[in-house]
């Protein structure tokens, strides 16, 4: 279990943007995690998509590394930014472009703003 | 396991006896749930700090592949 939060630790802090999701990001296995990773897709975000169904001690150690019950889990460098509901939120009403600005994530500006005015 | 909207309505004023708690069953299969909570207590936290004080007063009903509860979309709020 120590290992496992090592192994998460390690994968957070070595990539700019982690996606902790069931499936993968060309495939993604449920509702939620589609939407999010669909999301960071659509905006062009180089992400790192773990599949948290290819291993069972991921799954469970990444809710006690966050200290949060649910998958999918948005990390961009290295802080926990939050699960579907909150990705989906901030997408909406811009907080989103302006991690990512403040992160010096490269994003499609354009794909956002279209998110938002075909969900607005 | 289903969940009754009602449990989860007392779990979480539990916590936040003076919260406004509003919950939809999504599907209809008493598995996924929207949750919408406003609560003084969130003032000065950001929506992480206060969406994981609304999953602590669950206490572990979402746990695990054999949690009470597959999905809530939770949605916290400040009154105004």
């Amino acid at each position: 279990m120590e290992n496992t939060q090592q192994e998460i630790n390690e994968t957070v802090k070595s990539n700019n943007v982690v996606l902790f999701m069931k499936g993968t990001k060309a495939a993604p296995q449920c509702g939620f995690s589609n939407k999010v990773s669909g999301i960071l897709n659509y905006m062009g975000v180089d992400f790192k998509d773990i599949n948290v169904l290819g291993d069972e001690s991921i799954r469970e150690g990444i809710k006690i590394y966050s200290d949060w019950p649910t998958v999918p889990q948005l990390y961009v460098n290295g802080e926990f930014v939050g699960g579907c509901d909150i990705i989906t939120e901030m997408t909406l009403s811009g907080e989103l472009d302006t991690l990512l600005e403040d992160q010096k994530i490269p994003y499609d500006k354009e794909a956002a703003d279209k998110i938002r005015a075909t969900n607005s | 396991m289903a969940m009754q909207a009602k449990e989860i309505e007392k779990l979480i004023k539990e916590t936040f006896p003076k919260a406004k708690v509003t919950i939809t069953d999504l599907a209809g299969d008493g598995n996924h749930y929207a949750a919408e909570v406003t609560d003084e207590s969130f003032r000065g936290k950001n929506r992480v700090q206060q969406q994981r004080a609304v999953y602590a007063s669950l206490k572990g009903k979402m746990d695990g592949s054999n949690g009470e509860l597959h999905a809530l979309a939770l949605t916290t709020k400040i009154p105004n």
